[in-house]
């Protein structure tokens, strides 16, 4: 069942037969991406709106790369320096944008569920590019991608994600989907670090990394923001690399093909060792971002396909 | 002159009893003057109630009404009609107005605006505190003296424990009324939902019920030692329970209260984030909801309100974490309260004590009971008919209640205060 809705909010939203569908787009655009001719131009005159409320490098540029491989105009609008500063609301912005008859808006948000109500309010499809602590599905799928590519399935693998759940919207993510996708998780963190009720999502829970990276295929490390390294969540930047940053030795007790990820930007000698983000044998943490790209096309292909055809059946 | 009439072949709900009754109210000069039971045969003006329950009137404790500072949510008219239309005969107002009610100054304007506007009766609260700030104790001698029913700070805790014993010490030598909001502030700041699954999948700042545990055995440590008369505005949660128990077997003269949203609604409503949802404290667990139930049958908590918290479209079109708290219920509590009994989880009888008898003795109301001599403030329902909740054709003036859309059965037909019809369905 390929995927056709108006919006991609959350990977709560979506099955086991889309994620797939959506995979498998997305493999044929890494194709298109490593050859010489990048162009495609099947969406020229789409446009699409990057909105950007919270900080973002690396996943705006994916989104515009993507977009203008696609042959959409892309026009990205740094909200944080925008009306929202005069006292806009997220509705009026949301609004004002709508009535510029854009195709797609990529968002992204620092509230949980801010990019739900806007995409209520629009016309157009909606990309949640992160809102606050609740998803990022985007991430998830390219994740998923590089796992895939990586170990030959996206089923029936051990999988441990590392460091600060509790604020993560990648974590959430990816929880939701490897776990429809029938994967074996392993959540790896502080205890301050972990949400509450968080077993009952299906996952294992360790404090120990030695206990939770025992025999997995896939390493996830995730960012620890630097506003939490003050005594409030964890004691000291130190600490935490000790006992929880990935190092050789942590890593010894994985797999010994086990692959290491991260969503990067990666904080070296924080929640990783430098040298394992760079071992070529181990990490593929560059291919992540490569995979951002393609599957990225795939999502934006998706949602303008899936609009043409409503278009085309109310025409008929 | 008051109009005299008897209000007959009604299903009479006194909530001093176990169980309802036939009969009729004879009503003179605006109280009840004779309850007849059965069918009497009287040569007066008589309203066939058509075998209707014909119960004391509802007296909602902690209603917002946004005067003064914002008028534009809810004034005195507009609440007064919504309670009329829901069958709430009696207000007691919350002081976290705009400025809030702290001195006999802003007191006094209450009380004129209030005369001219509201149809149903109307006790104000004034703060424990100047400007709710936790600092200074108001002038509580004045206050009382200016008709303040009862002392409160709204949901602003009082955390410098020597302002607060100080202020109940006080209150106590009064022998006032303070009615204390108990959720721990250090955990609860921030927090726009319960910690658990649900928030986590959510992504939702969150707080743990233990916030409520804490702040209630904070606050029963102190009133045993002030002695100070206190009630809890609102428990939501079943950690808080056994504290409550404890200080009632030990004589702590204190009594509790919940939300009918606590009741009747569970943390997963919130579903995609509907801000309509968005209380203070936040909704709770399915367990937690049924322990309320429970605890209000059982009589651990005494006193249901509609924690009536107007708020504009404009507070409510937000991302969650952005938007305000607080919901309508003046006009949706009788119909959100009657499904408890539809489910069977509580009696009417003892759902009515919750709703009128307990509240008013707890603030020293002579209204709230079906005795002779009372006033004649009565709501006259047909706890069966059905019908759906429409947000717009609510009276008050904002319309943010989370039961839009929703089936109920039981809906107000007359309501009376002081046996005047102030509203007929």
């Amino acid at each position: 069942m390929p995927f056709c809705s108006k919006h991609l909010l959350g990977i709560e939203y979506l099955s086991d037969l889309e994620i797939t569908s959506l995979l498998d787009e997305a493999d044929r655009y890494v194709a298109l991406n490593r050859s010489d001719a990048k162009h495609s131009k099947i969406f020229t005159g789409v446009t699409q709106i990057n909105m950007f409320f919270e900080n973002s490098t690396r996943t705006q540029a994916s989104f515009e790369i993507a977009g203008k491989r696609l042959g959409a105009d892309v026009m990205n609008m740094a909200m944080q320096a925008s009306s929202i500063k005069k006292g806009e609301t997220l509705i009026d912005t949301a609004l004002t944008l709508n009535a510029m008859n854009p195709d797609l808006l990529v968002v992204r948000h620092p509230h949980s569920g801010a990019v739900n109500l806007l995409a209520e309010k629009v016309n157009c499809s909606v990309i949640n590019a992160g809102d606050g602590a609740h998803e990022h599905p985007t991430q998830a799928l390219l994740d998923a991608l590089t796992i895939r590519r990586a170990k030959g399935r996206l089923h029936r693998l051990s999988i441990a994600i590392c460091g600060d759940i509790n604020h993560s919207r990648v974590a959430r993510s990816n929880i939701l989907l490897l776990g429809k996708m029938g994967n074996r998780i392993r959540l790896i963190g502080p205890s301050t670090l972990m949400p509450k009720g968080i077993e009952d999502f299906g996952v294992e829970v360790f404090e120990n990394p030695k206990d939770g990276l025992k025999d997995v295929d896939v390493v996830m490390m995730l960012r620890l923001q630097k506003e939490r390294m003050d005594g409030g969540f964890i004691p000291s930047e130190r600490e935490y690399y000790h006992r929880f940053g990935l190092d050789h030795e942590k890593l010894s007790f994985a797999k010994k093909d086990a692959i290491i990820m991260h969503p990067g930007p990666m904080n070296r000698g924080v929640e990783i060792d430098g040298t394992l983000a760079d071992d070529i044998n181990r990490s593929v943490i560059q291919e992540q971002v490569e995979m951002g790209v393609a599957v990225r096309m795939a999502i934006i292909e998706s949602l303008i396909k899936s609009q043409q055809t409503k278009i085309i059946k109310v025409l008929k | 002159m008051k109009s005299n009439f008897l209000l007959t072949n009604a299903t009479l709900i006194d909530p001093k009893l176990e169980d309802t009754y036939i009969g009729a109210l004879e009503i003179r000069n605006g109280v009840i003057f004779k309850i007849h039971k059965g069918y009497p045969n009287i040569k007066i003006k008589t309203i066939d109630c058509g075998g209707k329950y014909l119960a004391p009137g509802i007296i909602d404790i902690g209603v917002k009404i946004c005067e003064p500072g914002e008028r534009h949510k809810e004034s005195f008219k507009s609440a007064g009609q919504a309670a009329a239309a829901g069958g709430v005969t009696t207000m007691i107002t919350r002081p976290d107005t705009l400025p809030p009610i702290d001195s006999p100054e802003i007191l006094s304007f209450m009380h004129q605006r209030r005369s001219d506007a509201s149809l149903v009766n109307i006790f104000p609260m004034a703060t424990l505190t100047k400007n709710r700030e936790g600092r200074e104790m108001v002038e509580m001698g004045f206050l009382l003296d200016s008709g303040a029913i009862a002392f409160s700070d709204g949901d602003l805790v009082i955390t410098d424990l020597k302002i607060l014993t100080r202020a109940l010490t006080y209150a106590k030598s009064l022998d006032a009324l303070v009615v204390g909001h108990i959720q721990e502030p250090t955990l609860s700041q921030g927090a726009t939902s319960t910690s658990g699954k649900f928030a986590s999948l959510r992504g939702l700042p969150s707080v743990s019920v233990i916030a409520e545990k804490i702040g209630l055995e904070r606050d029963l440590s102190i009133i045993e030692m002030t002695g100070t008369k206190y009630h809890i505005d609102q428990i939501s949660s079943e950690v808080s329970l056994p504290a409550l128990v404890r200080a009632k077997t030990r004589n702590i003269d204190v009594t509790a209260g919940v939300s009918i949203h606590h009741l009747t609604l569970n943390e997963l409503d919130i579903g995609d984030y509907k801000t309509f949802f968005k209380v203070k404290p936040p909704l709770r667990s399915e367990q937690d909801r049924v322990s309320m139930v429970e605890a209000v049958s059982g009589g651990i908590i005494d006193i249901i309100s509609s924690m009536h918290t107007p708020q504009d479209e404009e507070s409510k079109r937000l991302p969650f974490e952005e938007a305000a708290s607080g919901a309508v219920a003046l006009e949706t509590l009788l119909p959100a309260a009657l499904r408890l009994y539809h489910s069977k989880s509580i009696t009417i009888n003892k759902l009515w004590a919750a709703l009128t008898l307990n509240p008013a003795k707890r603030f020293g109301l002579t209204s709230g009971r079906l005795e002779e001599g009372c006033p004649a403030d009565l709501v006259l329902f047909d706890p069966e008919l059905p019908f759906i909740i429409d947000r717009e054709t609510l009276k008050s003036k904002s319309k943010n209640t989370p039961f839009d859309g929703h089936r109920m059965q039981g809906r107000v037909l007359k309501t009376f205060v002081a046996g005047e019809e102030v509203y007929s369905g």
